[in-house]
């Protein structure tokens, strides 16, 4: 993480012929094409792979700075739980890397490509955290944010700067990583990331409660989740899917039973997830019929929870992500279900609402933050038409001194507005 | 160490302040008597010292709030301050500000076991949160050594640390919402009892801010589940290196557990001699591990560590047999500052981290430096996180000591950051390493961070003199390519 020297560079971009692409390999690119952007106060859309180029409210920029070059590890050290590299580095690439000596991201980082119409396999270690993501594991490790430890980046002044650094225990000035992380590049070109990795689980084993058939088990599963979170059995993983998801699933064993499923995930050495599995079940016996899944098949199931494989394959829905209370998921979505076409998945122990609703012009955003803000949360809309997604407000809109901060924040950074402008906010 | 320059203008109104201060905080809220002021005069860094100008204790955010926008429209700085006991001088007082104290905000609003998470005033200490939910089996998981007295308010605004740490997080990965108030009294709530609150993580950059960006009025903390059991394990070894490439094998094996400290010979002599631990006292470094969950694991895993504890030639090796012998493994080290603090009659804590890799080798320069400046030097160490506390012993009234321990201890911290780590790990910046961030940062990393401060505090008025050495003004901040906007203390112009 150098920082380089502002005055010259071999190989300055040139905004006059520009085309809509300019390519950074590098930070001093970077460097020069936002320098030359926000002299001649040119907005750019920075994307790597462009595998959540439909995350976000949509805009029309124009000009890309395409960052897919910034790729490459720059080291890791399996012993001091630490991995750094270039901004456009596959999330893949990083999860193979780690696979080799039994390591991983510890909050579970989804592929939410397919979700939004696109392939698997695509998205980045920069965009992964400008966007804050994470999987079912959330429950247990925190979100991007909370594995983000330092970066190296160029903000919409044209400046070079980095915070953070490369060990955990870090309180030294403001801790702009916190910052950076689901900010959607509308402040700052990250160009290298600092992560820690953590161990990964030796053994992987799900307890499952299969529901009465008929009924809606919703509130049920909700309640199972909460006992099941409050015992001391460290659940690293806690989902509801009603049968009509269920029987989506790629794991024959729920697809093909036709009941709701909860599912309650537990990780670690063999006699430790041997004992706690014992334990969950006894909990749980009451909701229903008590199933185990091993290894393999908790792998499958707990990988179409994370990158929301059920709505996957009918791109026409509109897709919600609401964050409410745990206690209160069932409660939220049902009300907004309520006499709408569409359907609930419930993670994070029911704190985490995966909507899928039927077209509607406003996206029903009224209903659904009516319903979200009555109980304290968070709704995103995250799949939806371009059009729909540039008229609806897509993260919870902010108003007063909030929006304040947000406006004064981006003003800082990017005095200019050239970074991602109205990626997340109107005018932001 | 050089303070902005006490604005007299400012002094000159202190009648008329506190009448203000009388009209918004009635009754014995506002404290204007020298005598009563001393007991505010220094947080934990005690080797320096500052009467306020005036203590106010306001009861309730609108108080804050209408506080906050009287100093704001009247140009009078804030230093907030929860229990002081912060080591860094966060909470050190100025002569021309009113300090805030958040004590009066001792109650926990609200205890919400299905969502697990408590709500509370930020007064509260550490320890009474794990207090108000152990009755359920559930605690509050970042444990800093002070827990019986410092304040949850503080741990946010210093991203408090703990011994359990390794495992389950520091303060910021442990807090979903926050009430906090700005300097211009607008009162602002962050998160809540969900994980994702969306925007800017505005609740991130308040975490570890040392009172600079915001007062913290309400914290919504997470709860978590006792684990069934806990044992721990003594390890010894004849050398630093060994005691570090342990650690490192215990990782890379695999495991991380609930809490992995190191104490060098000098530490482990004197918490043996103060607490009777039980250390062996013929090791050079002494590891405690701490494993805990459910039983099978804890069996299954301290097999796992013993295995490689012998492997990497550990010359000690006991395991804790029952809960009391469990908590006297530790005695010793949660002793460790008291006892060392027995040989000397001064001692300054240091609080760096590094690669946890680069241990043994910063130990032997920190011996080195320790010749040097002829002041002996204790290491107690969480050595899961690579974050070091190494006590210089002198004694204050030998004139020039302090100095010289203060120059050691810049030299520690420089050491840290040049094998890859950082200036403070937990203990935060203040006063204490503010002169040291041009070590670790360029000034446009600084100036960054002091973008996200005028966002906040255009004016500077909330806790200056903290942190950063070079107060930019915001005006010149928002400047493209400035470069003549350098304010160094002695000069502070009024703005
Ligand atoms: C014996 C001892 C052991 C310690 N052990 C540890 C340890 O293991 N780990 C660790 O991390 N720290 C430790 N500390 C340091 C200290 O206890 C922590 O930093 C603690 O979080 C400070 O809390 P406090 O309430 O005393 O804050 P104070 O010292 O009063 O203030 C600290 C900073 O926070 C700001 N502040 C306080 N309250 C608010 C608020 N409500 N709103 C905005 N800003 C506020 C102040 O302005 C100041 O900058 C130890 C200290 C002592 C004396």
């Amino acid at each position: 993480m150098s920082t380089t020297d502002n005055c010259h560079s071999p190989n300055s971009p040139d905004f006059d012929d520009m085309t809509d692409n300019l390519k950074a390999e590098n930070e001093q690119q970077v460097l020069d094409a936002v320098k030359s952007a926000a002299s001649d106060k040119i907005a750019l859309d920075v994307r790597a792979n462009g595998s959540k180029a439909g995350l976000g409210r949509a805009t029309d920029i124009g000009h890309v700075l395409d960052v897919s070059g910034l790729g490459g590890v720059n080291f890791y050290e399996p012993a001091e739980l630490v991995l750094s590299a270039g901004a456009a580095t596959g999330v893949a690439e990083v999860e193979d890397l780690l696979a080799d000596k039994s390591q991983q991201l510890a909050f579970e980082p989804p592929d939410l490509g397919p979700l939004l119409g696109g392939e698997a396999g695509q998205g980045t270690l920069g965009g992964l955290v400008a966007c804050n993501l994470a999987g079912p594991r959330r429950v247990k490790a925190g979100a991007a944010r909370d594995h983000f430890l330092g970066f190296s980046a160029v903000s919409g002044r044209g400046e070079v700067f980095k915070s953070g650094g490369r060990v955990v225990k870090n309180v030294t000035g403001f801790d702009l990583s916190k910052l950076m992380a689901g900010s959607y590049g509308t402040l700052a070109v990250m160009t290298e990331l600092t992560i820690k990795v953590l161990p990964a689980p030796e053994k992987i084993r799900t307890v499952l409660i299969s529901w009465a058939k008929d009924g809606i088990y919703d509130h049920g599963g909700v309640k199972a989740m909460t006992d099941a979170m409050a015992s001391p059995h460290e659940v690293s993983g806690a989902a509801h899917m009603p049968a009509g998801i269920a029987e989506r699933s790629s794991v024959s064993y729920v697809g093909d039973s036709g009941r709701a499923v909860t599912a309650l995930r537990v990780e670690g050495p063999e006699p430790s997830v041997a004992h706690r599995c014992e334990a969950l079940k006894n909990l749980l016996g009451k909701y229903g019929d008590i199933e185990e899944l091993h290894t393999q098949n908790s792998t499958a199931f707990w990988c179409d929870v994370r990158d929301v494989q059920c709505f996957v394959e009918n791109q026409d829905r509109y897709i919600w992500r609401v964050s409410v209370p745990p206690t209160e998921g069932s409660r939220v979505a049902l009300k907004i279900l309520e006499g709408r076409p569409g359907e609930a998945l419930y993670d994070w122990s029911g704190g985490l609402i995966w909507l899928a609703l039927a077209p509607a012009p406003d996206a029903c955003a009224n209903i659904v933050r009516q319903h979200v803000a009555a109980v304290g949360g968070h709704a995103m809309l995250m799949r939806a038409p371009a059009d729909v997604r540039a008229r609806v407000p897509v993260f919870e809109p902010q108003n007063g001194t909030m929006a304040d901060i947000t406006q004064r924040i981006k003003e800082g950074f990017d005095p200019h507005g050239i970074l991602n402008p109205g990626r997340m906010y109107e005018g932001v | 160490m050089l303070m902005p320059k006490p604005d007299s203008d400012v002094i000159a109104r202190r009648e008329e302040i506190i009448a203000a201060m009388r009209s918004i905080v009635p009754g014995e809220g506002v404290i204007i008597d020298d005598d009563e002021l001393r007991a505010y005069d220094c947080d934990g860094l005690m080797a320096y010292r500052q009467l306020p100008m005036i203590v106010v204790l306001p009861k309730t955010t609108q108080q804050v709030s209408d506080v906050l926008k009287y100093c704001h429209d009247n140009d009078v700085k804030i230093v907030p301050r929860g229990a002081g006991t912060g080591l860094s001088g966060g909470a050190l007082p100025l002569a021309d500000a009113i300090t805030l104290g958040l004590g009066k905000f001792n109650k926990i609003l609200e205890t919400d076991f299905e969502n697990r998470c408590v709500v509370t005033q930020p007064g509260v200490t550490n320890l009474a949160l794990t207090q108000e939910v152990e009755h359920a089996g559930f605690y509050y998981a970042p444990d800093p050594s002070s827990q019986i007295a410092c304040s949850i308010g503080g741990n946010v605004a210093e991203n408090s640390g703990g011994v359990h740490c390794l495992k389950y997080g520091l303060t910021t990965n442990n807090v979903l919402g926050a009430e906090i108030v700005l300097m211009n009294g607008d009162i602002v709530r962050i998160g809540g009892k969900h994980l994702d609150a969306g925007g800017y993580d505005v609740l991130g950059v308040i975490t570890g801010s040392e009172g600079l960006l915001g007062v913290i009025t309400e914290v919504t903390v997470r709860i978590l589940q006792k684990p069934e059991t806990a044992k721990a394990v003594l390890l010894g070894f004849d050398s630093n290196q060994k005691g570090g490439d342990c650690v490192a094998a215990i990782i890379a094996d695999g495991i991380i557990p609930g809490g992995m400290e190191m104490m060098d010979t000098f530490a482990i002599q004197a918490a043996e001699e103060f607490v009777h631990a039980g250390y062996p006292q013929d090791v050079t470094a002494l590891l405690i591990v701490e494993l805990d969950g459910p039983a099978p694991e804890v069996e299954h895993l301290i097999g796992r560590v013993e295995t490689i504890a012998r492997q990497q030639n550990a010359r000690y090796v006991k395991v804790s047999e029952s809960e009391d012998e469990r908590q006297k493994f530790w005695s010793g080290r949660k002793a460790a500052f008291p006892a060392v603090g027995r040989l000397s009659p001064d001692y300054l804590c240091m609080d760096g981290t590094i690669p946890r890799g680069q241990l043994a080798y910063v130990l032997t320069r920190m011996e080195e430096l320790s010749e040097k400046y002829g002041l002996r030097v204790a290491n107690v160490f969480h050595a899961g996180d690579g974050n070091l506390h190494p006590l210089i012993l002198f004694d204050a009234n030998v004139p020039g000591e302090l100095d010289n321990a203060e120059k050691f201890g810049a030299d520690i911290l420089r050491l840290c950051v040049e094998v890859g780590g950082v200036l403070t790990g937990e203990h935060g910046v203040g006063i204490e390493k503010r002169d040291l961030m041009g070590e670790m940062f360029t000034e446009d990393d600084m100036k960054h961070q002091q973008r996200l401060k005028c966002a906040f505090d255009p004016g500077h008025l909330l806790n200056p003199g903290k942190v950063y050495p070079i107060l930019h003004r915001c005006a010149e901040l928002g400047k493209m390519h400035v470069h003549n906007g350098q304010l160094p203390f002695p000069e502070l112009p009024r703005f």
